[in-house]
């Protein structure tokens, strides 16, 4: 491993000085679970890692009348005990839970897995499903940018050379409107996804018809998708099997997976059908409470 | 920063309840600073990736891998390891009921196991052997299998 000096700043001023100054060869560290795993590895030569825990803004997660503030340093395991977000967020709890195992939410947040831009981070989906925003900080401002946009391939997002991420905004979900996240995977727990899916709905008054939906889709492309159209599909379309088929049938078109050691082109569309239907229909359940 | 030696960062830490100062290199792990500048070598080095949970121990009562957390950013935390288990009384509950159990063979693993587990019972004195087998996911063990392990915990349990 490269010899990199470790840096503590409590200001996200300070951070983003640091980070302009040294470029690519510096990295934020939140919970280092896959920085040190890269630096470990040289995948990253750094100079630099610039600890983001003694920021404030970075540590804080909110709950209020706007939505759901995650700062990109918060852990997992903060973000499910919280039972504010448990009870109005579900489908990140979803995420958040399943991310490694205890040791690793002690440490990694969904900030890092969205910076990390693994086509099967597990948090990502339900962040795009809720229409989260992430919001970025360099020493010329900052910027937001929808969190289906920030990931840009394997390992790649939009953050240019000494950008930071604060946080992850989530609006506050309308009336009637549930959201879930699963994978496949063949263990029960610690295991990369074969494929996930996360959806949002939103249901009319009545509870039988869909007024919007949102369906993500992990590890089946090179990032993170948003399955537009599966979504699109349902706006307006009531409850029953046969609309859930469609956006179902759907999301599998906007899946384009490869073949590698976890599974197959026709195993992961097949996953993304299956799981996309049954996503659908625990979101309904919890619209419907 | 181009040189090849960062500078080294000053750690104030509580470690199994005896304060350490120290100088620690930014990039040298939790587990290195613990086994290589402290000397307490009951925390095993295992896949250093976070896969195998043999280097786990407690940072401010929270279970962590070691190899991925650095020894700078524990200053002004608390940290337990393996070391801080056992008192001069005896065993700790888990420890007599690992060896009750037969719940070891090489024991590299062990040491990751124990602090693990101590860190569910410490919050949940009562756990499911569902809820076990979940919380101990993160560790894994090459000789003895999970059964014996997983008994252990819960003859500990209350």
């Amino acid at each position: 491993m490269h010899p990199f000096a470790y840096v503590a700043p409590s200001t996200v001023a300070e951070a983003v000085a640091v980070l302009n100054e040294h470029g690519d060869r510096a990295r934020p560290l939140a919970g280092g679970t896959d920085l040190l795993v890269k630096a470990r590895a040289n995948v990253w030569e750094l100079d630099a890692v610039v600890d983001i825990k003694n920021i404030p803004e970075l540590m804080t997660l909110s709950v209020n009348g706007d939505g759901l503030s995650i700062g990109a340093g918060v852990p997992c395991y903060q973000v499910y005990d919280n039972s504010d977000v448990a009870a109005e967020y579900p489908g990140i709890i979803d995420g958040a839970s399943i991310i490694g195992g205890i040791q690793i939410q002690s440490r990694a947040g969904l900030g890092g897995n969205l910076c990390n831009a693994s086509p099967s981070g597990d948090g990502i989906p339900s962040l795009i499903a809720y229409s989260a925003v992430a919001k970025i900080a360099s020493t010329s401002g900052t910027r937001e940018v929808a969190v289906e946009d920030f990931c840009t391939g394997p390992s790649r997002t939009v953050l240019e050379a000494g950008e930071l991420l604060v946080s992850i905004e989530v609006p506050k979900p309308a009336a009637n409107s549930g959201a879930a996240y699963t994978r496949f995977i063949p263990r029960n727990e610690m295991d990369i996804a074969v494929a996930g899916v996360g959806v949002f709905v939103q249901l009319d008054d009545s509870g039988q018809n869909f007024v919007s939906a949102r369906i993500a889709l992990a590890s089946v492309g090179p990032t993170p998708i948003l399955a537009s159209a599966a979504g699109d599909s349902l706006a307006g379309k009531p409850v029953n099997d046969e609309t859930i088929a469609a956006a179902s049938s759907l999301a599998k078109e906007a899946a384009t997976p490869i073949t590698d050691m976890r599974g197959t082109i026709d195993q992961r569309k097949q996953l993304v059908e299956v799981l996309t239907g049954r996503m659908i229909n625990q979101a309904v359940e919890r619209a419907r409470g | 920063m181009t040189t090849n030696s960062p500078s080294k960062v000053h750690v104030t830490t509580t470690i199994n309840g005896q304060q350490h100062e120290l100088l620690v290199p930014g990039y040298m792990s939790l587990l290195d600073t613990l086994r290589e500048l402290i000397g307490l070598t009951g925390t095993k080095e295992g896949c250093l990736d976070g896969n195998c949970g043999a280097c786990t121990v407690t940072v401010d009562g929270r279970i962590v891998d070691s190899c991925l957390v650095l020894g700078a950013e524990v200053n002004g935390k608390t940290v337990e390891t393996i070391e801080g288990m056992a008192t001069p009384e005896g065993l700790h509950p888990l420890q007599q009921a690992f060896l009750e159990e037969a719940a070891l063979q090489c024991g590299i693993c062990t040491p990751g196991f124990l602090v693990a587990a101590k860190g569910l019972l410490d919050n949940e004195p009562s756990p499911s052997e569902g809820r076990i087998r979940h919380w101990l996911a993160g560790n894994l063990c090459r000789c003895t299998g999970y059964d014996k392990i997983v008994r252990a915990v819960q003859k500990a349990s209350s």
